[in-house]
């Protein structure tokens, strides 16, 4: 007997028949608007993984966010799994990640500078009465440090950046112009007719000696001015000693609090920098190096978009590929390594040491990583000679210090190594009007707090870390009898708990329990003390460890402030 | 040991392997330290973020994390100073802040607090942080994310070990959070339960949701552990069941050669089956008048409207009974017995010896027939052996990996996470087949080829590599023949003539011949996609000659492996239950060949081939076969054209089924023995690495089910012969005797071991995972390459029947579903029946997914629920067999490798079309 092929029979079955089944396969499907929308933003970019955060960017930039639709489509388009690209989206502060039922963010986003200085000169206040100024088309959110401390406070319009603002100045830029302001600036002509890149042809035509230049910058004294301070030339040569292929790095993700000199040094003379970094990925042989930039530099983004195009039509760029790369607000990342992890498209995670970045960086490749400031100098060291660099502070080298708070004209300022506060405060017209100095941030949020009766220590590599502080990338926020310690050190303590990459538990639970610590009126102190002991000994890198810093120095310097 | 490095460990001059770490050599020299974000076990690398490891280091600044530190010469380490041992406590403090306190803990016997307690905290200074609320979305495993540390092994577990890539760590700071997809209900993600974040979760955040109670609070601790193999696919994966109150409570994985600690959803979670309420408790005998037919049905729950409760006394008597009056009656090769790939080795081979000896014919076959016997057949002509000659864990060591005609990771889920760790190491990972699958986002090239285009896509890819020279003519002149024959025959299959019968483009199968062939290494993997057709050994054929060309056997990274499909597959071919071979596959029709066994047995043996699982079924509908005795197969929905196995099975004069559940085919039974399920058993299976493995007794099986060795015994003595085994142990005794297969693996060792690879050459040494370095086990030492012509597919689509229709599996079920729809977590994630369409398809057709069709083909048609998968190409139907109730092998087509006498599954032309439901009620 043949079973009638028309009808099918209802048969039985084992199964519980509790459950229906999925209309589809698991998990969330690809939807092909989407797709076919990413598509056309990626357009014939390779698909690499490194270049993830590039293209959340794409994506950010033209909807305003970041939907789930669209994850799902950029993570099938570039092969990869929803959840590696739904973790680096959330990781960075800039990307606005919407889930289904969720409404995205307004079309223009305020972002008002909380950090120390601004916080000193009033974003409290702006952060209060912007929303109900500015309607429900604008979104207030506060942000770190955006490098413009000499102007607090700042807050950024869209990606127009407004100093010294007030509500209203606020409120007349939402209704602005939202792009970046381009300072004037020396660009590749002015540059060039001034002899530059003259140095980097000369390498390029085989006229210098790689271990000349690395001699000339170990004879220069100059050290790593992004705060570590490890010798350059030193450093040079390491990489260089490590088997090929190498890569290369810049450092220009300028967010300790109170920084803003590379900034102010890009602004100026761009090429400077991009001639430093050429020269030294020359010495290294670098394949390739990757210019990190902070996405709060939005108007030095343009800058070098344009400039480096130029370099590369002057085929200056034959022995080293240059990749811009740009951040998506995450202090982390100016920590080098969480740079490398960032700029190989993912997390900004600190990683372990050793190995160091010189002999496992990028691509797990020798990687040279140097800061802004650092390759600034390139060019004047070898040009002037290192005695010039090394001589040139009344027979010291020379520190830029970006100088703000309680100042009457802040500004870096490029005063010899071991400049004092009190000469920095001198040098900056004196404290400001109706201002007493109380203390100081002799290197940023991370780098401790000293009482003015410790204003005439120099401020240099070495000389402060015997009061349990460091100069840091010498960023110097003067502070007056108007400032509470307490709420100073709990600023910072925000700042490091916002910031925290949230990979060890001693800095993402120590920050958090800190500030809950913090917070209450009168601190234990107690507990204070052995929370920081443990932050600074067991933390993975540096945001952990210098993390209680301010606590410490404020119940070790100001008591006063805590009864 | 001269990169040995020594350093000071409290004081004392202690020495670290290449590669060790701090907590390495520290936990080898009995010096604990705390660890919760590392994991010792395989495959986990030292992430160093909890910090509740750190040791102090003289002259370093600040401590550092042991687990990841390696120590370099002359350094000296403290682990118990008090400047270690002030922040290990601190972490905990920190950590404790935000656990739920421990009274209600997800797991009281957590790693975290059982190190907790070591390190002296219960208790937190601070203040806990807002806490997530749960996500019960799972059936199988419960998240509660206020006890999670933000550790990262479940990350490492799902994205490094398992390679699923559905667990992330989203969001920063104390913000940091685990999240499945997109910050999913893990219940509605991509996950594919493979439970490894549980097993690795050290604080109960994740956890089998079988070991919580409503509120929340479990403890994972249980009253004994057993250790056994899983039983579901051809991986065996090494388990370790936790019982309870004389229950399986939950399963986790042991650290065996083919799994490494890993395991699948059914491996983890698919085990409640055994106490199932339908589990057979008594011997059943057919009432008296109650007749059979193909369309019956019988529900399982309640067998007692077409069956009685009978005593095994008369149950066995009634069983044999009928086999020895047709034997008696109308001879030996009126009767067949099919034996189980899902038994032991053991009872295999009793099995086939019942057939062989008690009934006197070789009519015993298994479902090896179903999967891979074409492989087998294409592999015994060429190289002399039907097993693998490389395990899979070998591509390791590939530069090359290709897989063809498998979705491993639905089907083989472990061994699957190698071939994706390859892919993630760089390995170049080449996928063919005609169905997407997970595996193509790791895959270098995935060669969608049209279905049935097997044999040109392959045979291109060696005109390829004999035109351009790339061959290796040293291999071929040493080891091979027929080359010269071949290399003729492929002249005809250049890519540009192959490019529109396969469907793939010249450049591509140029550019993966060349990678192919120039690889230092490459292996091939394949499944059902290449067996199960009318030209399976055609297909097997080219890719003995692809590899053979090429040298890729016999060295690390290289070999042929036929992905096994049921858990002893290998094993139960092995033992014998195969119509043309005894075991360790000495031909039935040599003389001198069976001469031994019957010395061994004191019988004379059949001299002519038996016949196979679907030329028994043909047998049965030609009067030639009137009784059967079957053991854990379930033809009545395994066979193809399922409605004429039934009516064969129907037609049986005597039918005796032994079984665990009352299965589709014991529907047709006269009589039922219920039986032992496999963690109810002691054994010895063999899985696709040709690994002999013990299983080993967990629970004991219920009412008066049985031991399956000691029922074959039993109808064997009323059949007339003197069997008197007192177990398996026995059993493997004997069969070493016959089998030189399992020499040096004896039944001591294997308690010991657990594992042992045959061939094996001493019985203090592993076995070979690699073989044939140096010749074939062929009459002439070397391989035979054997070409292959395009023969198409035995029913083409037409204007009736436009569409192909495939089958196959599904990850959460098991062969015919039998098992695992009875297991409360499959059956959840799996509910029903299902036809996979491409969404492009089906939106054609003006159909949504989750919407009735009717699926017909010549042979019948069935309802059931279309899904849409972007993975299956236009104009494919797929459909996996597992479902009774619109069971797959109504439909496909019986047509028979001629070789291999494998049905084509893979392929038949059907249509299909929404089904418009009228009313609801009848």
């Amino acid at each position: 007997m043949k079973q009638d092929a028309k009808t099918a029979k209802k048969l039985g079955h084992p199964g519980s028949g509790r459950g229906r089944a999925r209309p589809t396969t698991k998990g969330r499907q690809t939807d092909s608007t989407a797709l076919n929308e990413v598509r056309a933003l990626l357009g014939d970019r390779p698909r690499q993984p490194d270049l993830l955060i590039e293209f959340l960017h794409l994506i950010q930039d033209e909807y305003g966010h970041i939907s789930a639709g669209h994850l799902a489509a950029l993570a099938q388009e570039m092969r990869m799994a929803q959840t590696e690209v739904y973790e680096v989206a959330t990781f960075y502060a800039h990307f606005d990640v919407v889930r289904e039922g969720e409404t995205p963010p307004p079309p223009l986003t305020i972002r008002v500078c909380d950090s120390l200085t601004c916080e000193m000169m009033g974003a409290a206040k702006l952060l209060s009465a912007l929303p109900g100024k500015v309607g429900a088309k604008v979104r207030v959110v506060r942000a770190p440090c955006m490098g413009r401390c000499d102007k607090a406070p700042v807050a950024e319009v869209g990606h127009r950046h407004v100093e010294n603002a007030t509500v209203d100045s606020l409120v007349a830029a939402a209704k602005g112009d939202h792009h970046p302001e381009i300072p004037p600036y020396t660009d590749f002509a002015a540059y060039t007719k001034d002899g530059g890149y003259s140095l980097l042809k000369d390498c390029l035509a085989g006229k210098r000696k790689a271990e000349d230049l690395v001699k000339i910058m170990s004879d220069s004294t100059i050290r790593g001015l992004g705060g570590a301070g490890f010798p350059t030339g030193r450093k040079w040569g390491f990489v260089r000693g490590y088997p090929g292929p190498r890569l290369m790095a810049v450092n220009g993700d300028e967010g300790e609090p109170g920084t803003f000199k590379d900034r102010f040094y890009l602004e100026q003379d761009p090429h400077r920098v991009l001639e430093g970094m050429l020269v030294a990925a020359w010495v290294v042989e670098a394949e390739a190096v990757y210019f990190y930039l902070r996405d709060e530099y939005p108007g030095v983004r343009e800058v070098l978009l344009k400039e480096i195009e130029k370099v590369r039509a002057a085929g200056l760029d034959k022995k080293t590929k240059i990749h811009l790369r740009r951040g998506a607000g995450a202090y982390i990342c100016g920590e080098e390594s969480a740079m490398i992890e960032s700029i190989e498209g993912k997390r900004g995670l600190p990683r372990h040491r050793p190995p160091y970045v010189a002999e496992v960086g990028i691509f797990d490749r020798p990687t040279l990583v140097q800061n802004v400031e650092t390759l600034f100098w390139v060019r004047d060291i070898v040009e002037k000679g290192p005695e010039w660099f090394a001589t040139r502070g009344d027979g010291k080298r020379m520190h830029s210090y970006s100088v703000s708070g309680r100042v009457k004209k802040p500004g870096v300022v490029v005063a010899p190594a071991g400049t004092t506060a009190k000469q920095l405060i001198e040098k900056c017209g004196g404290m400001a009007d109706g201002h007493k100095f109380k203390g100081y941030l002799p290197g940023g949020a991370s780098g401790g707090i000293l009482p003015a009766s410790m204003g005439d220590e120099p401020i240099d590599f070495g000389t402060l870390e015997k009061h349990g502080c460091f100069i840091g990338s010498a960023a110097v926020v003067i502070l007056s009898d108007k400032d509470d310690m307490k709420d100073v050190a709990l600023n910072l303590m925000r700042f490091f708990e916002d910031e925290s990459c949230g990979q060890c538990t001693p800095c993402r639970v120590g920050t958090e329990k800190a500030v809950k610590v913090m917070a209450k009126g009168k601190w234990d102190q107690g507990l204070l003390t052995e929370l920081s002991r443990a932050m600074s000994d067991a933390s993975i890198c540096g945001l952990g460890q210098a993390a209680s810093n301010p606590i410490k120095c404020v119940m070790k310097h100001f008591p006063e402030d805590l009864r | 040991m001269s990169d040995a490095i020594t350093f000071s460990l409290n004081g004392k001059d202690v020495v670290a392997k290449p590669g060790e770490t701090i907590w390495q050599v520290a936990t080898r020299e009995g010096v604990e330290i705390p660890h919760l974000c590392y994991s010792p076990e395989p495959g986990y690398r030292a992430d160093g973020n909890c910090r509740a490891c750190m040791v102090e280091i003289e002259g370093e600044r600040v401590l550092a994390a042991s687990c990841i530190r390696k120590p370099a010469p002359g350094m000296k380490v403290q682990t118990a100073s008090e400047r270690a041992k002030f922040s290990r406590k601190m972490v905990f403090e920190m950590l404790v802040a935000d656990q739920p306190k421990r009274d209600v803990a997800h797991d009281k016997g957590s790693k975290f607090w059982n190190w907790a307690d070591k390190v002296g905290v219960d208790d937190s200074r601070f203040e806990a942080r807002a806490c997530p609320s749960p996500d019960p979305s799972h059936p199988a495993m419960s998240v509660n994310l206020d006890a999670c540390i933000q550790c990262n092994l479940c990350v490492r577990a799902c994205r490094e070990v398992q390679v699923n890539d559905v667990i992330g760590m989203a969001y920063r700071g104390h913000g940091a959070k685990i999240v499945f997809d997109q910050d999913d209900p893990m219940g509605g993600s991509t996950c594919v339960a493979c439970g490894e974040c549980v097993q690795a979760c050290p604080t109960g955040a994740l956890m089998p949701a079988t070991v919580m109670d409503k509120n929340g609070v479990g403890d994972t601790r249980v009253d004994r552990t057993v250790d056994s193999v899983c039983p579901y696919c051809g991986v065996g994966c090494q388990i370790r069941f936790h019982i309870k109150d004389e229950k399986i409570r939950y399963v986790t994985g042991l650290p065996g050669p083919a799994n490494e600690n890993r395991l699948c959803v059914k491996g983890r979670f698919g085990f409640d089956y055994v106490h199932h309420k339908h589990r057979l408790t008594v011997p059943l005998i057919r009432k008296d008048g109650v007749g059979k037919n193909a369309d019956m049905e019988v529900d399982p729950a309640n067998p007692f409207t077409h069956f009685r409760e009978a005593t095994w006394e008369e149950a066995l008597d009634r069983a044999a009974a009928g086999l020895k009056t047709i034997r008696d009656r109308d001879g030996s090769n009126a009767l067949a017995g099919f034996g189980s790939a899902k038994g032991s080795n053991e009872e295999a081979y009793l099995v086939q010896k019942l057939v062989r000896v008690g009934f006197g014919t070789n009519n015993v076959d298994h479902c090896t027939r179903l999967c891979h016997a074409s492989s087998v057949a294409a592999l015994m002509e060429g190289i002399g052996s039907g097993a693998v000659t490389a395990p899979f864990t070998a591509c390791k060591d590939s530069e090359v990996i290709v897989v063809i005609g498998a979705n491993p990771t639905n089907n083989h889920p472990v061994a699957a996470t190698f071939f994706k760790q390859a892919a993630k190491r760089g390995a170049t990972l080449i996928v063919m087949d005609p169905r997407g699958q997970a595996l193509k986002r790791h895959a270098t090239h995935m060669l969608q080829f049209k279905p049935g285009g097997d044999v040109s896509m392959l045979n291109a890819i060696m005109n390829v590599i004999v035109t351009e020279g790339l061959y290796d003519t040293q291999y071929i002149q040493a080891h091979t023949e027929g080359f010269e024959q071949l290399k003729a025959h492929l002249a005809d299959y250049p890519p540009e003539k192959m490019a529109d019968v396969c469907g793939i483009d010249a450049e591509t199968l140029r550019t993966v011949a060349r990678k192919f062939a120039r690889a230092k290494s490459a292996i091939v993997f394949w499944g059902m996609g290449v067996s199960q057709h009318i030209h399976g050994t055609d297909n097997a054929r080219c890719l003995i000659s692809l590899v053979m060309m090429c040298g890729h056997v016999g060295r690390p990274g290289t070999g042929l492996h036929p992905l096994r499909g049921q858990n002893n597959v290998q094993g139960a071919s092995d033992a014998g239950l195969i119509p043309m071979v005894l075991p360790d596959y000495q031909s039935v029709e040599n003389a001198d060949l069976r001469a031994k066994y019957e010395k061994v047995w004191g019988a004379k043996i059949d001299s002519k081939k038996g016949l196979t699982v679907v030329e028994i079924v043909n047998a049965i509908h030609a009067d030639a076969i009137k009784g059967m005795y079957i053991m854990g197969e379930n033809p009545a929905m395994s066979d193809p054209d399922a409605h004429h196995a039934r009516a064969a099975l129907a037609k049986l004069e005597h039918l005796v089924v032994q079984d665990i559940f009352l299965t589709e085919t014991a529907f047709h039974a006269d009589v039922v023995l219920p039986s032992s399920a496999w963690p109810e058993k002691d054994g010895t299976v063999t899985n696709t690495n040709r690994q002999v493995q013990r299983g080993r007794v967990a629970v004991q099986p219920p009412g008066q089910a049985r031991q399956d060795w000691w029922s074959i015994q039993e109808i064997a003595r009323r059949l007339g012969l003197d069997w008197n085994y007192a177990g398996p142990a026995d059993v493997f005794a004997e069969m070493k005797k016959v089998m030189h297969s399992l020499d040096n693996i004896t039944w001591d060792r294997l308690a010991k071991e657990n594992a042992v690879t045959y061939p094996c050459e001493a019985p203090d040494k592993p076995g070979k995972d690699i073989v044939f370095g140096d010749g074939y086990p062929t009459p002439s030492r070397r391989a035979k390459l054997v070409p292959a012509k395009i023969i198409a597919p035995a029913e083409t689509p037409d204007a009736e029947y436009p569409m192909v229709l495939t089958t196959g599996r599904q990850l959460e079920h098991w062969h015919t579903g039998a098992i695992t729809r009875r297991a409360n977590v499959l059956d959840l994630l799996e509910p029903e029946a299902v036809a996979c369409f491409s969404p492009d398809e089906l939106a054609k057709r003006g159909i949504r997914g989750g919407e009735r069709v009717r699926v017909q083909t010549r042979r019948g048609a069935i309802e059931l629920m279309a899904r849409a998968d972007h993975a299956v190409p236009e104009g494919m139907i797929f459909i996996p067999f597992c479902y009774a109730e619109a069971a797959a092998n109504m439909l496909t087509n019986p047509q028979l490798d001629p070789i291999g006498k494998i049905p084509e599954f893979k392929y038949c032309a059907a249509k299909f079309e929404k089904v418009v439901t009228v009313q609801a009620a009848e």
